[in-house]
């Protein structure tokens, strides 16, 4: 087996791993980066983001307001030291994003452009028309080429982190072209693997989030944080659940009910204009109160309601939501100028993930996280549209600096023992491929997961159906040890990728439902039937959740609180 | 629904000599993208079918094939658009990995080659390789923007150099996507490189090997135009070549 070694070794090509490798290298042009990525960076789900990425820049704009609006939003179980430091360095972030070439949007001056978004007091988004993520990815992936002490590994897998004497010293990873695992050692590991919205079925997310890097963390013995907390994103397209962006809204679009009326006027979640300017646990849980209350529309896939453009007028939206009717068109076949576009709402984000500290340290030395796959937590119980790729760049670049330090003043690892690490873990995958014998296809078992996971953990929540989800992927989490693969070949298998991934979902979905459970109490996303207020008194901490072999076993971790003190959520 | 024949190109380099093809009948749905049959095959018929994607909305670039001789981005065209047979293979004059996964290294090297990153003069004279803000961000006007934007909207899909007859006879030529992304950074008006890049764009299997066939603007599913870049990259090389001999420093924007 190879054995590759570097300073730091990042798993994760998108905006948080990029803009990661891109500090290392900097900060320490003599260190060796690994940037190891199942799939080549440019195709990491950074791309699909739309609407924008936040920072103050306006004169009617401050640190304050953006720390507030981000307090407020994560419904209080945001840590506050956090949010301060995030706010800080978001628009230094921006603005070196700027520099690296990313072509954001122009104000007349030729200062960048922002706009508006949900449950942000101002415009502060900074936004390339509708494509912010695809271009902030490609800006990143080019500029980090420039960096010759980046080393990359383009379609390697990583299945396991490799610890000795409790720290993290690298990863083994299947370069998936090959076949054969390699074991790639550094003095410090960063996981910005993303998110996993793949374990529900009703998704903005693509094929490859399927929450590894939170199921690697998990398995290390690093607990999760948070992870009851999943955002439903108002506005996906019925069928595919492919996204209409956030941006739409804050262009001045309206949703609209079956009788036709701009229903969420009603809901008091913002006055006039911004009426439509919620926050998105709010406008998600008013969109399934209107169908429910018998104004959605039925379509082929399900109750929607409508997202009104059609009086922003053709070139607005040609200039600000291009993307937006290209996908409209060719994904539901409606022009968004002349009609409005079906809407529902889609499992969109993670609040929660590997538990890390305002560095991105997790509890593991040499192990850190950062962006999606991260909870460090400044999103608390529901995350504000456009927060989240600043994060990824603010997150991305600490958990560098401090990840640098720590392999700077520690050893190296033992290579044979860790060397041994990984051909075991071979070895387990080696069995795994064309596993004949096995019982159930990959497809039969990630269906269920995706209704267990549809019918307990959805907008709104109730114990029983609840309780039924944790019965579902406990059950799951031992069938799925016994797969059934028919690919026995050693190149791109694919096939083996993927049931490594199902295992990896099964996991991340298991402590999901058993922290959902837990929580007797409505907080941001998670919406409780039986318990619909919030209740400071007993739930306002973190929800922590360590590996067991009998079932997550969860614990508490005190909210970094600070200046702003908790009080009812009005907008 | 409508039941039609999926024809999907295999090939395993330990067990292939070359690629085969294999025939599928699958119920179709009509909203259906061509991608949509390639993973109904590989979840409920054929598991052993390799092929990638990921966002199925035409922004990662991963799901390039072609489709009855044509490039397509699977996860955008219609499987609608076709009759009951539909011949799916791995994107053409690229080495196939297996089935319909091609081999990316040959393009990711002619794309780093061209320098695709804001160069500064002063990080120039400097000899480093990074960049702090000089300021805290560059202005720029919507004109100056619309210079380039068109040419940074190419989602690396590869559909270009599939449909490409010169990338055909010379696997060499640096091709439409990393012509026009040079030529992006050369537009753009926060960057000094041109200089650099224009040698880059003299030299072997680049700029003026293009014949201006035309065929990679046609199949971008991003309306990148590649071909105008390549033309325009052809012109400015020129001038700027012209102006080098009498200028100390070749041409500047
Ligand atoms: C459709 C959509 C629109 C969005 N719009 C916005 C927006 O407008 N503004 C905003 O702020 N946020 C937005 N978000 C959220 C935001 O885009 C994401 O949270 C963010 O991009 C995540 O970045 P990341 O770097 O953490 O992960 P990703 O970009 O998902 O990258 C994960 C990386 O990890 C790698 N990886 C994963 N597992 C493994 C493994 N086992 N081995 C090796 N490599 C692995 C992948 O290959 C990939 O390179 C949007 C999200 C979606 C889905
Ligand atoms: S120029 Fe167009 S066809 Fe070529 S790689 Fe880019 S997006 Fe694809
Ligand atoms: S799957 Fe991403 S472009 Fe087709």
């Amino acid at each position: 087996m190879d054995v590759f070694r570097h300073d730091i070794v990042i798993v994760g090509g998108g905006g948080a791993g990029l803009r990661a490798a891109i500090e290392a290298a900097e900060k320490n042009p003599t260190a060796s980066i690994a940037l190891v990525s199942k799939v080549y960076p440019m195709r990491s789900h950074t791309v699909s983001a739309e609407g924008g990425a936040a920072a103050i820049a306006r004169d009617d704009d401050n640190l304050e307001l953006h720390g507030y609006d981000t307090v407020k939003g994560s419904d209080f179980l945001g840590d506050q030291d956090c949010i301060q430091y995030f706010v800080e360095q978001a628009p230094k972030e921006l603005a070196l994003l700027e520099n690296w070439g990313c072509p954001f949007s122009r104000n007349e001056d030729g200062t960048v452009a922002t706009r508006a978004f949900g449950g942000m007091t101002t415009k502060r988004t900074w936004y390339a028309a509708d494509k912010i993520g695809f271009h902030m990815l490609h800006a990143l992936f080019q500029h980090s080429m420039r960096f010759k002490n980046i080393v990359r590994y383009d379609e390697y897998f990583v299945s396991k982190l490799l610890v000795e004497d409790g720290a993290c010293r690298g990863v083994a990873a299947l370069d998936i072209r090959t076949g054969e695992y390699s074991t790639i050692l550094g003095r410090a590991v960063i996981l910005t693997t993303g998110g996993g919205g793949k374990i529900f079925p009703f998704t903005t997310n693509g094929t490859i989030k399927t929450g590894d890097g939170m199921a690697l963390a998990y398995r290390a013995g690093v607990p999760l944080k948070d992870m009851e907390f999943v955002q439903y994103h108002p506005t996906g397209l019925p069928g595919t659940g492919i996204l209409i962006t956030e941006a739409t809204r804050g262009e001045g679009g309206y949703l609209r009910n079956s009788e036709g009326d701009r229903f969420l006027v009603e809901y008091d979640y913002g006055v006039g204009n911004k009426a439509e300017l919620g926050p998105r646990d709010m406008i998600s849980r008013a969109i399934v109160q209107e169908i429910e209350a018998g104004r959605g529309l039925s379509g082929a896939y399900g109750d929607h309601v409508l997202l009104d453009l059609t009086h922003l007028g053709e070139d607005k939206i040609n200039s600000r939501l291009p993307f937006v009717r290209e996908l409209a068109n060719v994904y539901i076949g409606v022009d968004p100028v002349t009609t409005p576009i079906p809407v529902r709402p889609v499992v969109h984000y993670m609040m929660g993930g590997v538990d890390t500290d305002i560095h991105g340290a997790t509890e593991m030395p040499g192990l850190y996280a950062a962006g999606e796959t991260a909870c460090v937590s400044i999103n608390g119980a529901n995350r504000l549209g456009s927060n989240s790729l600043t994060e990824c760049l603010v997150f991305g670049a600490a958990a560098a600096n401090h990840a640098m330090d720590y392999a700077n003043g520690s050893a190296e690892g033992n290579e044979a023992s860790l060397r041994a690490q990984a051909e075991e873990e071979a070895g387990r995958v080696e069995n795994l491929r064309g596993r004949k014998k096995g019982g159930e296809r990959i497809s039969e078992i990630r269906r269920e997961l995706n209704l267990a996971m549809e019918a307990g953990f959805g907008v709104y929540r109730e114990q029983a159906s609840m309780q039924a989800g944790v019965g579902a992927t406990a059950q799951l989490r031992g069938r799925v040890a016994d797969l059934r693969l028919e690919d026995e070949s050693k190149v791109f298998n694919t096939e083996l990728i993927t049931a490594l991934e199902l295992m990896n979902m099964v996991e991340v979905a298991e402590v999901l439902a058993v922290s959902a459970l837990h929580r007797k109490e409505s907080r941001g996303a998670h919406t409780c039937k039986d318990f619909p207020t919030r209740n400071d008194e007993e739930y306002l901490y973190h929800t922590i959740a360590r590996h067991d072999p009998a079932g997550p076993r969860l614990g508490k971790k005190d909210v970094v609180l600070g200046k702003w003190v908790p009080e009812e959520r009005k907008y | 629904m409508v039941e039609k024949t999926i024809i999907i190109t295999r090939f395993d380099p330990d067990r292939d000599e070359k690629p085969r093809k294999q025939e599928y009948t699958v119920p179709c749905e009509d909203s259906w993208k061509v991608l949509d049959a390639v993973n109904f095959i590989k979840d409920e018929i054929d598991a052993t079918v390799s092929h990638r994607w990921s966002c199925r909305m035409a922004v990662c670039g991963s799901c390039g094939m072609m489709v009855n001789g044509e490039p397509k981005l699977t996860c955008k065209t219609a499987l609608s658009d076709y009759d009951d047979r539909v011949d799916i293979e791995p994107l053409a004059n690229f080495p196939i990995v297996r089935d319909l996964v091609v081999e990316l290294d040959g393009f990711m090297h002619k794309f780093e080659s061209v320098k695709p990153w804001i160069i500064r003069a002063k990080e120039q004279a400097e000899d480093k390789a990074s960049l702090h803000p000089e300021k805290d961000t560059f202005g720029q006007s919507t004109e100056e923007l619309g210079n380039f934007k068109q040419f940074s909207m190419c989602i690396n899909c590869m559909l270009c150099y599939s449909a490409c007859p010169v990338v055909a006879n010379e696997p060499d030529f640096l091709g439409p996507a990393a012509i026009a992304l040079g030529h992006r950074y050369n537009l753009d008006s926060r960057d000094e490189g041109a200089e650099e890049r224009h040698d880059i764009f003299r030299g072997e299997g680049t700029v003026f090997s293009c014949s201006y066939a035309n065929e990679c603007s046609e199949v971008c599913p991003k309306n990148v135009d590649p071909a105008a870049a390549i033309n325009q990259a052809k012109f400015g090389t020129v001038i700027d070549w012209a102006k080098g001999l009498v200028l100390p420093r070749g041409g500047t924007k």
